[in-house]
């Protein structure tokens, strides 16, 4: 077992997700297993090898400075969960 | 007739000569979804009014319009991880909820323009994470082959939809194979273009360096048809290429000959199902008896294909599935302060398979880790592309089988997770390298269940994976199966 529950607990922290006692246990395992699957890689020299990456010849993504979407606040804002006239609502953040 | 059974270019050949009008064609497929959709459950959400109001401006099009696009008043099914303004998007995900896009993914921009009608939004796995379309927040889709099993995933709803002709063609993405497999489960054609294609612009973002958008069809032209709309540069998509889209459907010509096509021997294992090996290694001689030349090649570090992906693609989706918090949109729960709020909200929105896969992300990218996984996977992901840079030297296209095994039954795989990640073994690679596949239907087991042969190109070069594709389909009959629903 490399995966200890305290880790799971820290990780879950910052995901910013709560987790039941079950979930973290079934959780702890299940990530244990999969982990052990990835460790494979380390068999692989790969001090030589480049970080990848896509080799998509952009030369530049740059455009005029110029408002292409008008924003619609009505639109953007149906969605919100609470919202004040244009603007989202959200809970305290600053006691 | 059924005229929810046509193909696009069918269909489109039907409507330019009125022989059928486009609500004619609407309706049928309508019709075809309320006689079997209570078995199948492929769709989300159906936008029967929308739908029909289009196929009227479709019909009013087609009799001013001497260049009408192909795809002008034929229904297609969206995968519901597209926004489509005005239609709900829910991702298959309740931390989405009843989402109402404000505006249009730029594929479905380019539909509807070309004047397709959006018949609905059909089931994925949640954030397209799974390949048996199990982990809808909302219901599993069944096979149309077989109730009792999947229909793959994650664009299981779109595949199923296709096969059962609930539409006439659709639309799905693929991160890791979720076009591709779903097809081979479905036995109908799906297309992964190269990344950087088709604009990913308004897609739910999973994982960015590896998302890509394209066709679900009922055969290889409609494929084609399809991928000519949707492709090319889009301003809004900076990883979207600048490469000009030929006419894809020009290059089914029905000629292989003189064609180069590697076999990786890493792709014929031990645990992948015999009749698979047969169906496939049949299609190979298929392919060589018109004229094809075959050559064994090999792709050393396919091993390491599953591991390198389930890194990457959680890392990245760890990242992009932060902006779920609960704030802008979405599922807010009530909870004390703004961290609960975060943390209960995402809890009650997010299934098991998304948060699995948000913890694994989160701890691939966590401090001490990062070097160890992370960075070590990127490295990897260099040797995956270059075996493929290297075969792609003395072979214009590669042949596969697009899974190990057809359709396995609804809930075999649910509880182990690792089982259900090897079942991507042969699409993977594809996308780590970010190059074009698509599958194909080559063949049925003892069960009836359909069999996929996939067949990989060259970055950008579609034309041949197409042409490959159709000189295939042209020798055989089985896109011409249909399941008895």
């Amino acid at each position: 077992m490399k995966l200890t529950r305290e880790s799971v607990q820290r990780v879950a922290t910052l995901a910013r997700l709560r987790l039941t006692s079950d979930e973290e246990s079934e959780l702890t395992g299940q990530l244990d297993r999969i982990l052990a699957y990835m460790d494979k890689l380390n068999g692989l020299d790969t001090a030589n090898v480049e970080l990848f990456n896509h080799d998509i010849d952009n030369l530049s993504a740059l455009r005029e400075d110029k408002v292409a979407n008008q924003p619609n606040a009505d639109a953007l804002l149906a969605n919100a969960p609470e919202r004040d006239e244009t603007f989202f609502k959200v809970p305290k953040i600053i006691e | 007739m059924n005229l929810a059974a046509l193909t696009v270019h069918d269909a489109s050949e039907k409507l330019r000569r009125r022989e059928i009008s486009s609500v004619e064609l609407t309706d049928a497929v309508f019709q075809r979804i309320a006689a079997t959709d209570d078995k199948v459950h492929a769709y989300l959400t159906l936008a029967r009014d929308s739908a029909m109001e289009q196929a009227k401006q479709a019909d009013l099009r087609l009799s001013n319009d001497a260049q009408p696009s192909p795809l002008l008043g034929v229904p297609l099914a969206i995968k519901d991880n597209f926004l489509t303004r005005g239609v709900r998007t829910t991702c298959a995900s309740k931390i989405l909820g009843d989402f109402m896009p404000p505006y249009d993914a730029t594929s479905i921009t380019k539909l509807r323009d070309a004047g397709a009608v959006i018949v609905g939004k059909t089931n994925l796995d949640e954030f397209a994470m799974g390949s048996s379309a199990e982990n809808s927040a909302f219901f599993p889709t069944h096979n149309p082959w077989n109730l009792e099993r999947i229909p793959g995933g994650s664009s299981g709803g779109s595949a199923a939809a296709v096969a059962a002709d609930q539409c006439i063609a659709a639309l799905g993405t693929d991160t890791g194979g979720s076009i591709r497999q779903p097809a081979a489960c479905c036995g109908v054609v799906g297309l992964k273009p190269t990344y950087g294609r088709v604009s990913r612009y308004g897609i739910v973002a999973f994982a960015s360096s590896m998302d890509q958008v394209g066709p679900i069809a009922k055969d290889v032209r409609d494929a084609a048809l399809l991928l000519e709309s949707i492709a090319g540069k889009d301003p809004a998509d900076s990883t979207s290429a600048n490469h000009s889209v030929a006419k894809f459907s020009d290059s089914l010509n029905g000629d292989v000959k003189g064609l180069r096509l590697g076999v990786p021997k890493e792709y014929f294992v031990s645990g992948m199902q015999p009749e698979v090996e047969q169906a496939v290694r049949a299609a190979i001689r298929q392919l060589e008896n018109n004229g094809a030349k075959i050559e064994e090649i090999s792709l050393p570090h396919t091993e390491y294909a599953v591991a390198v992906y389930y890194i990457v693609a959680t890392a990245e989706a760890s990242s992009n599935l932060a902006r779920y918090d609960g704030m802008r949109f979405g599922h807010r729960a009530d909870a004390k302060d703004l961290t609960e709020t975060y943390m209960i909200s995402r809890d009650e929105g997010f299934g098991a398979e998304v948060k699995r896969r948000i913890m694994l992300g989160t701890y691939v990218l966590s401090a001490g880790y990062y070097d160890a996984y992370y960075l070590k996977a990127q490295r990897v992901r260099t040797l995956i592309k270059k075996d493929f840079d290297a075969a792609f030297k003395h072979c214009d296209a590669i042949v596969t089988p697009t899974a190990p095994t057809t359709a396995f039954k609804i809930g075999e795989k649910i509880a182990d997770p690792l089982q259900m990640y090897l079942s991507d073994i042969y699409t993977i690679s594809i996308n780590l390298a970010g190059l074009p596949a698509l599958s194909l239907p080559c063949g049925f087991d003892g069960e009836g269940m359909p069999i996929g042969l996939q067949i990989i190109g060259k970055h950008f070069d579609e034309a041949t994976v197409l042409r490959t594709a159709y000189a295939y389909e042209q020798a055989t009959q089985w896109h011409l199966k249909r399941p008895s629903l």
